[in-house]
């Protein structure tokens, strides 16, 4: 390795967004024949560093080197002439063609004019055989699995040429199998020079198949290691933000938790096909309850399956010890559960609506269409919670798409507290929030529990869960790993369970 | 000048403008004739009472078109459903039937006919200008059956009332048109109904989450447009005297997404006006009427209207009117320099 020149070598990279600097003087190195992780939690700059690289965003700074020579490719198909292939999560082929046609898609050989068929299916058949597929190539691509789909999608980016490929998250919707046999073909192409790029949110699998690790943090640059020499407990802190030194530090709760008496909800079980699997939790009037873990650990899927957005297939749930069937959001919001989503502008906010009719939306569906809340009544309630909440905005007239990201985060948890809520379901209530906003609503939180709320909590910053939290539960792969009290809870604790629990015990 | 400025906000008002100055127009070219109004047999004649019972089925149409469209989706089947009703009710009133019967059975049908364009979009999740298509075709075929593939002829007094007869000097398609806005009024004034439908139209996944039932609201206007369809397809086979399958509502569905598009509702879902569509609907039927009156040959009619909706419709896009707005003030600043 050493001597030779780099494959790939981005050096200074900066791209800002109108009022967000996504990727600040990053650098990512990859060489021939390794297989790279690229980590970092939601909104790290992973997919901004790959959309830079594979030129579907334009770098406002920085230079990119490809075997040595400048490159800036300005459309993916560019980034794919010079040898950069990426394969996304969601296949992007197209399902209603064969096989063999995704694969020669846009580069048909030609035979006198016309489209070379026999040639077509002969060699993707040739293809597919060498990473160990035996398919009927003529058959639609949808007729076969995600995992098949998936593979013909990488069969094709190599088969392009490829001297680099980049594989964003390919693994989220395959089985253990499928990610096995996965693997072999990355092994394999690895063997043969290429550089592959993995991102993924899957601990478990960077160990497994990658040679070195770059992470990045709030579009900043953390560092690159190499897997062997990283233990886990390191990565997370690194991903997460904390230095592994600094965890003991930690300040004391004094929220120690009266986890007694019955239990306002309780999860048995509860297995939501695909995203969690036999969660087993308690609440209880008055609790901050903490749902820690990287994405796609089952933190937001379990409160949706509390909300009746996504269907339990397994367990059950009870409330007040009364069995609960969860049959969609108007029933969970009459059981007296309200749920602050994640995305806020896609699940949240009605954008072309009024702050006062974007406040009323849920206590009226609460009521039902014809219990109409008067005009009167909806300005008062707005009102109210404007200068209770602190909206910065000129009426209740507003839309609330004028509004600034804080001040609509506000605007939906006043949503849920007009409807006086037994339990508040709050996902990544403060991201893309500005620090001040961001102590507002982490206070409210701890306030509404000393009223008697019971609050579920779930953030991707450790320090907002430290300050907010009296309980914790800790999920990794779709499971509960560990429940943490009141003094138990520290990042190091969290850390240790969200990077492997027992089978990385540090010393 | 200021409360003109405040008027000018509600979405109604360019339409009430539009449909004025056409009426304006009208009555300098005819010089005057086109206001005049007479009373013949204690009926009120005039082009603006042809105008408005004319244009009766469209605001029908129109007001069950807002809906839909508020929903972000779009009912191209309406013309298929008028037909379906007209051929329903006519064969009840020539097999001998009662004319109430018939009125009632055919709304239902119409109201059938809706659900089931609802239940493709709200449930099986069908694109809405796909769903709607599939009874689009297949609606005529169905009054053909209906029909057995002729043309119904009815000889009913009671039935020839919906189109022609008259209360109070005034034709009873009004009535109609009256009694079924108010009522509609009514319900969205009322009921959080209208809130919910708003919602949405700009955010389902949104209004979903925060508790609303997103496909019955789907599944109700739906319903409804397919109900308003169906009585506008009785007074249009009452004024023929007969079901035509063929022909009946022939391309309204065009004109009724139009009136909707010209009272300013946006076909991207949320904010609606139904009192601004049925002005829409008016725009287009005094069109009709004054390019006939002008004396415009008949074979570019549809030309000459189509270039006075192309200049509504840019007279309300939000875009032209600042781009112009820009330039005038540029204009101006050009000057004062």
């Amino acid at each position: 390795m050493s001597g030779e020149t780099a494959l790939i070598q981005m050096s200074h990279i900066s791209k800002t967004f109108p009022g967000v600097v996504a990727l600040n003087d990053v650098q990512f190195t990859l060489q021939r024949g390794e297989i790279h992780a690229l980590l970092g939690e939601n909104g790290a700059g992973k997919s901004t560093l790959i959309k830079v690289l594979t030129g579907v965003e334009e770098r406002n700074g920085g230079t990119i080197l490809m075997d040595g020579e400048e490159i800036s490719p300005r459309t993916p198909q560019e980034a794919q002439n010079v040898g950069i292939s990426t394969v996304y999560q969601e296949v992007n082929l197209c399902p209603n063609l064969s096989v063999a046609e995704n694969v020669y898609i846009g580069r048909e050989p030609k035979k006198g004019g016309r489209i070379d068929w026999k040639t077509i299916n002969q060699k993707s058949k040739e293809l597919l055989a060498r990473f160990d597929l035996h398919i009927d190539v003529t058959k639609n691509l949808d007729n076969y699995s995600v995992a098949v789909q998936q593979m013909v999608a990488i069969a094709r980016a190599v088969d392009i040429d490829a001297k680099v490929l980049i594989l964003d998250e390919p693994t989220s919707s395959l089985s253990t199998v499928e990610v096995e046999k996965l693997f072999d073909i990355m092994r394999m192409l690895k063997k043969q020079g290429l550089g592959v790029v993995f991102v993924t949110h899957f601990l478990d699998q960077v160990y497994e198949v990658t040679d070195t690790i770059t992470v990045l943090r709030n579009g900043t640059y953390v560092g690159t290691y190499t897997t062997a020499d990283l233990p886990r407990v390191q990565l997370v802190a690194k991903m997460i933000g904390k230095e592994y030194g600094d965890l003991n530090q930690r300040f004391i709760s004094e929220k120690s938790v009266k986890a007694t008496g019955e239990a306002l909800l309780s999860l048995k079980d509860a297995t939501s096909a695909g995203s969690i699997e036999g969660i087993s939790l308690d609440i209880h009037k008055g609790d901050v309850l903490g749902l820690s873990g990287l994405l796609g650990s089952g933190r937001s899927e379990i409160v949706r399956l509390i909300f009746g957005v996504d269907h339990m297939s397994g367990g059950e749930m009870n409330l007040k010890g009364h069995k609960l069937h969860n049959k969609g959001t108007l029933a969970a919001i009459r059981s007296g559960f309200a749920f602050c989503p994640e995305n806020r502008k896609t699940e949240g906010i009605v954008g072309d609506l009024s702050i006062r009719e974007n406040i009323i939306l849920a206590l009226q569906a609460k009521r039902g269409m014809f219990k109409a809340i008067s005009r009167a009544d909806a300005q008062k309630i707005a009102d109210e919670y404007i200068e209770k909440l602190e909206i910065k905005t000129p009426s209740a007239d507003q839309l609330i798409r004028n509004l600034s990201g804080g001040n609509q985060q506000k605007v939906i948890l006043a949503r849920w507290l007009a409807t006086n809520p037994d339990l508040l379901m709050l996902d990544e209530p403060t991201r893309g929030i500005d620090i001040g906003t961001k102590a507002e609503i982490q206070k409210l939180v701890v306030q509404l529990a000393e009223q008697g709320m019971a609050v579920i909590f779930i953030s991707s910053e450790i320090d907002e869960m430290l300050r907010c939290c009296g309980r914790m539960i800790v999920l990794r792969d779709k499971k509960k790993v560990a429940e943490l009290n009141g003094q138990e809870i520290s990042e190091a604790a969290i850390m240790h369970y969200i990077a492997g629990g027992a089978e990385n015990e540090p010393a | 000048m200021n409360r003109l400025k405040k008027l000018s906000k509600y979405q109604v008002f360019w339409p009430i403008v539009i449909f004025l100055l056409i009426l304006l127009v009208n009555g300098i070219v005819s010089g005057g004739s086109f206001f005049e109004m007479r009373i013949v047999d204690g009926h009120l004649y005039s082009r603006i009472i042809d105008i408005l019972r004319n244009g009766s089925k469209l605001m029908l149409l129109a007001t069950g078109m807002t809906m839909v469209l508020a929903t972000g989706g779009t009912d191209i089947s309406v013309g298929s459903v008028m037909a379906i009703s007209g051929a329903v009710a006519c064969t009840i009133v020539a097999g001998g039937g009662n004319v109430a019967v018939a009125i009632l059975v055919a709304i239902l049908a119409g109201i059938v006919a809706g659900a089931w364009n609802g239940l493709l979009v709200s449930k099986i999740k069908i694109q809405p200008i796909v769903a709607t298509m599939i009874l689009m075709v297949a609606g005529r075929g169905i009054a053909q059956l209906i029909t057995n593939g002729k043309i119904v002829t009815v000889n009913s007094d009671a039935y020839y009332f919906i189109n022609g007869g008259y209360i109070l000097g005034l034709p009873f398609p009004l009535f109609i048109v009256a009694f079924v806005v108010l009522l509609v009024m009514l319900f969205i004034k009322k009921t959080a109904f209208g809130l919910f439908l708003e919602s949405t139209g700009v955010n389902p996944i949104s209004s979903h989450f925060a508790g609303i039932n997103v496909d019955r609201i789907k599944w109700m206007v739906y319903t409804f447009c397919g109900m308003m369809a169906a009585v506008a397809g009785l007074i249009e086979s009452a004024g023929i005297k007969g079901a035509d399958c063929n022909n009946a509502g022939l391309f309204i569905e065009m004109d009724a997404i139009l009136a909707v598009a010209i009272g300013g509702t946006s076909l991207n879902g949320g904010r609606f006006s139904i009192p601004a569509s049925l002005f829409g609907a008016l725009i287009i039927q005094s069109i009709t009427t004054s390019v006939y009156a002008m004396g415009v040959a008949p074979e570019i009619t549809q030309v000459v209207k189509s270039i006075i909706v192309v200049v509504i419709c840019l007279f309300q896009s939000k875009a032209f009117k600042e781009s112009i707005a820009k330039k005038l003030n540029f204009r101006k600043a050009v000057k004062q320099a």
